[in-house]
């Protein structure tokens, strides 16, 4: 074989490749840019046999979603995720602390703990958090959901940011102590500030996995507490025909979630593989 | 008694003084160090291990919150009904299939992605970037997409492109409801699969590839000499970290197919979720949670094994 046919070979083969790739690509797109385009169709045009395919785009859905009383919702959903995720660090940077850089005895059974409650099936708890959430008149309460997507998130939050700690370079920390810093200063000015990107890499899959939320929210909510899942669930079956609003709402539901990880790839890697990952 | 004997007690008296007081500066570190541990840790025992508790204790009373009144220590008797409740074993082999399945699935489809992206070509991050969207959506969202947008036998768009084949519309949630509800949870979690698989891929020495390449090894040969003993780790992870999450899967089952037909598609975490919440059989469901802990804790305890090695973390 000669050198111009191989090389032709290969330059056809990385063309099949690539071709490939962008086909499929698309294809695990497309779900996603068909939910956006439904969104933008009038009722009869979504629901149409055979598809339509080209149609005026109309934000008539959009703002029936808007307008149809999804602001508490949305506050709800901004309130759980937003507050749960500061509690996980506020709780999980010190304990990360603790595990990596002065470390207590026995660090891999208290890693092993907190990894274990993550795989504690979420069904096998529900039934009691009811009873006594109901007995103490937190139900429908917003601050219940709070404490639930703390402790949810907690455990992946100490070991990412565990992992992040143990690169930052001895040196540092002993030129720290040296110069007599406390652990509150320790932390704040030399620790957080170095380890700032993977604090922004756990908020984020913190963020991702509070905003989704579905489960506790529709066992423990009603009309008080109720978060954006919950709406599209409710929008599902009381007006299940409106297909165009029901994409409406759940292409609103997921922008800040997809935005978010289209910006950060990156850490979206490290956060889903609990820092093991770099 | 002699000089030196005072002097040998005195000494060992100093000592054991010395000792004392390292002791309690060691027990004051040791607190030191536990200090910033014991919020999280606590807020953790308490929010999590609690409830467990408390389901232990409902699992051995008769309890219905339909009849409040009613509310009997009735000992192991959930758990003999468990045994002899078919639907029970049937949801178990569900949750099994729907977990195992939609994991194998979407780390073969996800090697295959990441190895596709992991070589240059125009517009990479743009293939990169649409690749890693279904894992964005909300599961809620997709579930909606995927049974009425696509899946919906008069308007859905699969039964259209099966159309152009020439093949008859087909009532996916209904005639296949296991399949369908596999469909919507590989295509989420397909990239997932493919970031952790990628990440490994780019991970790898490229000096040893092009050393391999020199030798004449095939692109094949070295895929498999090299490159998958290296991507071992990462497709552990995958996986471990995949049947966390999908053991638990709830949404999709809920919005799909509610269970159905019957309990056709109903996976645990959804039976004990009808029976809690619709049935109200708080008895009975806390037995099922128990046993479902169980059996989690004796696959976890070996699956724990392997991501310890993975983390590297020490002993």
């Amino acid at each position: 074989m000669s050198d111009t046919t191989r090389a032709y070979r290969r330059r056809t083969t990385g063309g099949v490749l690539t071709t490939l790739t962008w086909l499929l690509a698309i294809g695990f797109f497309f779900p996603v840019l068909w939910m956006a385009m439904t969104a933008f169709k009038q009722e009869n045009q979504a629901a149409s046999d055979p598809p339509t395919w080209f149609f005026t785009p109309t934000l008539d859905q959009f703002r029936a979603v808007i307008e149809g009383g999804s602001a508490t919702y949305v506050g709800n959903s901004v309130i759980a995720t937003g507050v749960s995720t500061v509690l996980v660090l506020l709780l999980g940077i010190p304990a990360a602390y603790a595990l990596s850089i002065r470390p207590v005895e026995k660090v891999s059974d208290v890693l092993f703990f907190f990894i274990s409650t993550k795989m504690l099936p979420v069904v096998a708890v529900i039934v009691p958090i009811y009873v006594v959430a109901g007995q103490l008149k937190v139900l429908d309460n917003i601050w219940t959901l709070v404490v639930l997507y703390t402790a949810m998130n907690l455990p992946i939050a100490v070991w990412m940011m565990r992992s992040f700690f143990l690169e930052v370079p001895g040196e540092v920390l002993e030129a720290a102590s040296v110069d007599g810093a406390g652990l509150m200063r320790t932390l704040r000015s030399v620790l957080i500030p170095m380890v700032a990107p993977g604090i922004a890499a756990t908020a984020l899959i913190c963020v991702i996995f509070a905003w989704n939320e579905f489960f506790f929210a529709l066992n423990l909510t009603a009309s008080r507490a109720a978060t954006v899942p919950v709406l599209i669930v409710s929008t599902m079956t009381s007006e299940g025909l409106f297909l165009a609003r029901l994409c409406a709402a759940a292409l609103l539901a997921s922008l800040p979630v997809i935005i978010a990880g289209w910006v950060a790839q990156k850490q979206l890697v490290r956060g889903l593989s609990m820092g093991a990952i770099k | 008694m002699s000089t030196s004997t005072i002097d040998r007690l005195e000494g060992e008296r100093r000592q054991a003084r010395k000792d004392a007081s390292d002791r309690a500066v060691s027990k004051a570190e040791g607190w030191r160090r536990r200090g910033p541990l014991l919020p999280a840790l606590i807020f953790t025992v308490i929010v999590t291990q609690l409830p467990f508790l408390v389901t232990i204790w409902y699992s051995l009373r008769s309890q219905n919150l339909l009849r409040p009144g009613e509310d009997l220590f009735v000992g192991l008797s959930n758990y003999i009904d468990i045994a002899q409740d078919s639907t029970f074993r049937q949801t178990a082999l569900n949750s099994v299939v729907i977990t195992l399945g939609c994991v194998l699935v979407a780390m073969v489809l996800g090697i295959v992605l990441a190895l596709l992206l992991d070589r240059p070509f125009l517009g990479r991050g743009v293939a990169r970037t649409m690749l890693i969207t279904p894992f964005l959506v909300m599961p809620v969202a997709t579930s909606v997409l995927w049974s009425i947008a696509l899946l919906n036998p008069t308007y859905g768009l699969f039964n259209w492109v099966l159309g152009v084949f020439g093949i008859e519309a087909v009532d996916w949630t209904s005639t296949y409801p296991v399949t369908a509800i596999l469909m919507a949870l590989v295509w989420q979690w397909t990239p997932f699969m493919m970031l952790l698989v990628l990440a490994g891929l780019q991970a790898q020495a490229k000096d040893v590839l092009e050393a391999a390449a020199v030798d004449g090894a095939g692109p094949w040969r070295v895929f498999r000499s090299i490159t998958l003993p290296h991507l071992r780790r990462y497709i552990e992870l995958g996986v471990l970290l995949g049947v966390i999450y999908v053991v638990n899967t709830f949404d999709q089952i809920y919005l799909m197919t509610a269970g159905g037909p019957g309990t056709a598609s109903a996976n645990l975490p959804f039976y004990i979720y009808q029976r809690a919440f619709l049935g109200f059989d708080i008895g009975q469901a806390a037995a099922m949670g128990v046993v479902v802990v169980i059996a989690t804790i004796i696959v976890a305890s070996a699956a724990l094994r392997l991501i310890f090695r993975s983390f590297e973390v020490k002993e």
